[in-house]
């Protein structure tokens, strides 16, 4: 394929893009035309999968799009000269950056590494989003966000200094009434998507098999992946035993699989939350195989993506990893979980969610709770209650939320 | 600069701080009086020394750990070892930069070339520039059995040997893959086994074709002296990957005795499963074995009193504040955080519980090993490190 410049775009190139992609990308067809080749297929990227983004992702493209559209070229020009001065190898242009732009980005960022231009491209794209960023007007969330972490499931005892890291952002809880915990939590997010009824704004993940969540909660969970889960460890496999399997390739197979590749129903009837759901699992690392790096992963882009007001992650015991004398000894119990394991890793993926939603607007009204699930511990995270605080009054879960919402 | 300004330094005010935190602990952890931090005369404790025909044992992690969770105070109960048994014994670099690619085996290429390497990291290819092992075998009419790997994947097969055409084939060194020859000695193919004897954690459905200068189960057999049946038995009485490198590279030791060897931990980049408590079992697991191989120098005549360790990760993972990253996971974002490690340097002539705070290079190693060894690392781009050079 010869090498095809932005310039030289046309709507017919979109004519493989799905329905509303397609819509948005012919819109701005002479805004494409001016930019950089190296950021057309990065704003392409978003762009392909805009049928199936959530409400704020959507915001975001068009917003981003008509900031672009309102500048002057000079203007244009001087903000994007960090990325014109990057260079781009000849495979590079000539390889398929409108259909498949994914595949662009991953190979630019190979590319970019190998020819020590990570660093100017860093530069480049953290000068153009704060420029784009400064332009913009946070939207004050119309609720105060609520991030719930519940970790420690089946264990019974552990000396682990659990909440280190969000100790000093709140108030440890150390005579929490854990009767109907979860039932609590879970109630407190179907009384908040009751009252305040948005699409994808309020979400419960379960790194183990789902509680019925209520209705308008956006529910996603391990163990109802199973089956996707297990489509796409086979389709991968069948890759590699082709002799043809490196890395490039199989990311390029994850990249292409369809939801009704693996199991999604064909249907549609909620394509947005199919395609989010598989790219859990082609996207992220080890997704696939540990529960509580799932349940991680899930929130992270959950936080990101849908920016929800409410949002409810519980931890599950993940299979324990065995080290190599027990897996030698072929005694070894496949499904064998580690709860101990599990719990610290909850615990880590508790501060990265709690760091996530401070990344979202709204951070400095928004509230936090995590509890160690069975037991009396929980750290609660808002402005109204005083950090690296400890209380041993007792409460309930409950009460704890009623005073940080 | 307290760590939680970072956000809006620049890189090299992270890693100044990055420095500086670590001096700090390690200041305070090993119970160094803070006179005998800096003060210390190299060059001289070197001459008197007198050593004849040093050797040198490189110990890399191929999966970087990061400050959080080792140097930093929280992560101290993670490295005892490191921080109680080897750093009083040691000069520490608390500032070393990686500036090229950030994959484990280009990078480790790149620090056994001392030239940043610039090749795919999943290639299966030589390093292009002479690696230390041929620099030190023809400038110093070293036999083949002078110089080893011992490395944690298929991958790393070609990283003895560069295809530099002044070097390369048979100057090299040879490559001793574990868990490659642990594979073909209990027929493990795509059973049980396969999780455990995967490749790449960065890859982890991924194992690259053999073609390099490993050395198979025969010739293991011949050169270590050890049968099938007791490769495989020691391999049943220990937890990982790296336990098994390291008593590949003790009998190494005590069969052989090669005057250079490398050895490449791989177990910390587990944490690219994104399982924090494997990742720290890993970090863990590391601290100790160094603290073995340091034990096993000691001890062993041929290289007790003569022998220089150097340990040192080959890169950092992507820091918590880089919202592109996912904290410990990766090292994808390259971050300040990720290309800033640190070196600990034992043995004759080295400055003992110094810590050196300027900023130095991932490639000034083979510099450093030449001016050590006596060889002449033509091309390499990096510096010899004055302090123990």
């Amino acid at each position: 394929m010869s090498a095809m410049l932005p310039s030289q775009l046309k709507a017919k190139n979109f004519a493989g893009y799905p329905p509303e992609a397609r819509s948005l990308a012919v819109a701005h067809l002479d805004l494409l035309r001016q930019l950089p080749l190296i950021l057309v297929p990065l704003i392409l990227r978003e762009a392909i999968a805009y049928d199936w983004r959530f409400p704020p992702e959507r915001r975001e493209l068009e917003r981003q799009l008509a900031y672009l559209d309102g500048l002057t070229p000079p203007q244009r020009d001087a903000l994007l000269s960090g990325f014109s001065k990057l260079t781009l190898s000849p495979k590079l242009t000539a390889g398929d950056w409108i259909g498949a732009p994914g595949i662009f980005s991953e190979q630019l960022s190979a590319h970019l590494w190998a020819t020590h231009q990570m660093d100017s491209f860093r530069a480049a794209a953290e000068s153009y989003a704060n420029a784009w960023q400064g332009t913009q007007t946070p939207a004050t969330p119309a609720v105060r966000r609520l991030g719930i972490v519940v970790l420690g499931q089946g264990v019974e005892a552990s000396d682990y200094p659990l909440f280190r890291k969000l100790r000093p952002q709140g108030t440890l809880f150390t005579e929490v009434d854990p009767a109907y915990g979860l039932r609590t939590l879970l109630a407190a997010v179907a009384a908040r998507s009751a009252a305040n009824p948005q699409p994808y704004s309020h979400w419960y993940i379960d790194g183990g098999a789902a509680e019925a969540a209520g209705a308008g909660v956006t529910s996603v969970s391990y163990a109802a992946l199973q089956p996707v889960r297990k489509a796409l460890l086979s389709r991968m496999q069948r890759v590699i035993e082709s002799g043809s399997g490196g890395p490039e390739e199989l990311r390029t197979l994850m990249g292409q699989t369809n939801p009704s590749d693996v199991g999604f129903a064909s249907d549609g009837q909620d394509a947005v939350l199919d395609h989010f759901q598989l790219s859990l699992l082609t996207e992220g690392s080890g997704t696939q195989i540990f529960s509580t790096t799932f349940a991680q992963w899930a929130a992270r882009e959950t936080l990101r993506r849908a920016q929800p007001a409410t949002l409810l992650v519980r931890f599950a015991p993940r299979e324990r990893q065995q080290p190599m004398n027990e897996l030698l000894s072929a005694k070894h119990e496949v499904t064998e979980v580690d709860p101990e394991g599990s719990l610290i890793d909850a615990d880590m993926a508790a501060y990265y969610t709690w760091l996530n939603q401070q990344r979202l607007s709204g951070a400095d009204q928004a509230a936090f709770l995590v509890w160690f699930e069975g037991h009396k511990q929980a750290v609660a995270i808002d402005p109204s209650l005083p950090r690296g605080s400890v209380s041993s009054t007792p409460a309930n879960l409950h009460q704890i939320l009623t005073w940080i919402t | 600069m307290p760590l939680r300004n970072l956000k809006t330094a620049s890189p090299r005010e992270v890693s100044a701080a990055v420095a500086s935190s670590r001096r700090e602990f390690l200041r305070s952890a090993a119970g160094v009086a803070a006179g005998s931090l800096f003060s210390f005369a190299p060059r001289v404790a070197l001459a008197a020394a007198g050593v004849a025909q040093p050797k040198a044992v490189v110990v890399t992690f191929g999966g970087g750990a990061r400050d959080e969770e080792t140097f930093a105070p929280e992560g101290q109960e993670n490295i005892p070892y490191l921080v109680q048994t080897l750093f009083p014994q040691s000069t520490f670099y608390a500032q070393v930069v990686n500036k090229g690619i950030l994959g484990h085996y280009v990078a480790t290429a790149s620090l056994a070339t001392g030239v940043y390497e610039t090749f795919n990291n999943f290639a299966a290819v030589s390093p292009h520039n002479p690696t230390v092992f041929e620099y030190f075998r023809k400038d110093l009419h070293r036999r083949a059995s002078d110089a080893w790997v011992v490395a944690p994947s298929n991958g790393f097969n070609r990283i003895g040997e560069s295809d530099h055409r002044s070097y390369g084939a048979g100057l090299g060194a040879g490559v001793i893959l574990p868990k490659h020859l642990l594979a073909s000695s209990i027929g493990a193919g795509s059973t049980d086994y396969g999780h455990l004897l995967r490749d790449s954690y960065e890859a982890p459905f991924y194992t690259p074709e053999l073609a390099g200068n490993e050395v198979e189960m025969q010739k293991l057999k011949e050169l270590l002296k050890l049968s099938v049946d007791d490769f495989t038995a020691s391999a049943r009485s220990l937890a990982s990957p790296d336990e098994l490198s390291v008593y590949i590279a003790r009998r190494l030791m005590r069969e052989v005795a090669p005057s250079l060897l490398w050895i490449t931990l791989h177990d910390i980049d587990i944490a690219h499963s994104g399982t924090y408590s494997m990742y720290l079992e890993g970090i863990r697991r590391s601290d100790r074995l160094c603290a073995e191989i340091w034990k096993a120098i000691e001890t062993e005549p041929e290289y007790a009193g003569k022998t220089t360790m150097y340990i040192l990760p080959d890169f950092g993972r992507d820091s918590d504040s880089d919202p592109g990253g996912n904290g410990f996971q990766h090292h994808r974002t390259g971050d300040p955080l990720s290309r800033t490690t640190w070196m600990m340097v034992l043995g004759p002539g080295i400055g003992k519980g110094v810590v050196i705070d300027r900023p130095v290079d991932s490639i000034d190693l083979v510099p450093t090993l030449g001016a050590r060894l006596g060889f002449s690392p033509r091309f390499a781009h990096g510096k010899a490190l004055e302090e123990i050079a």
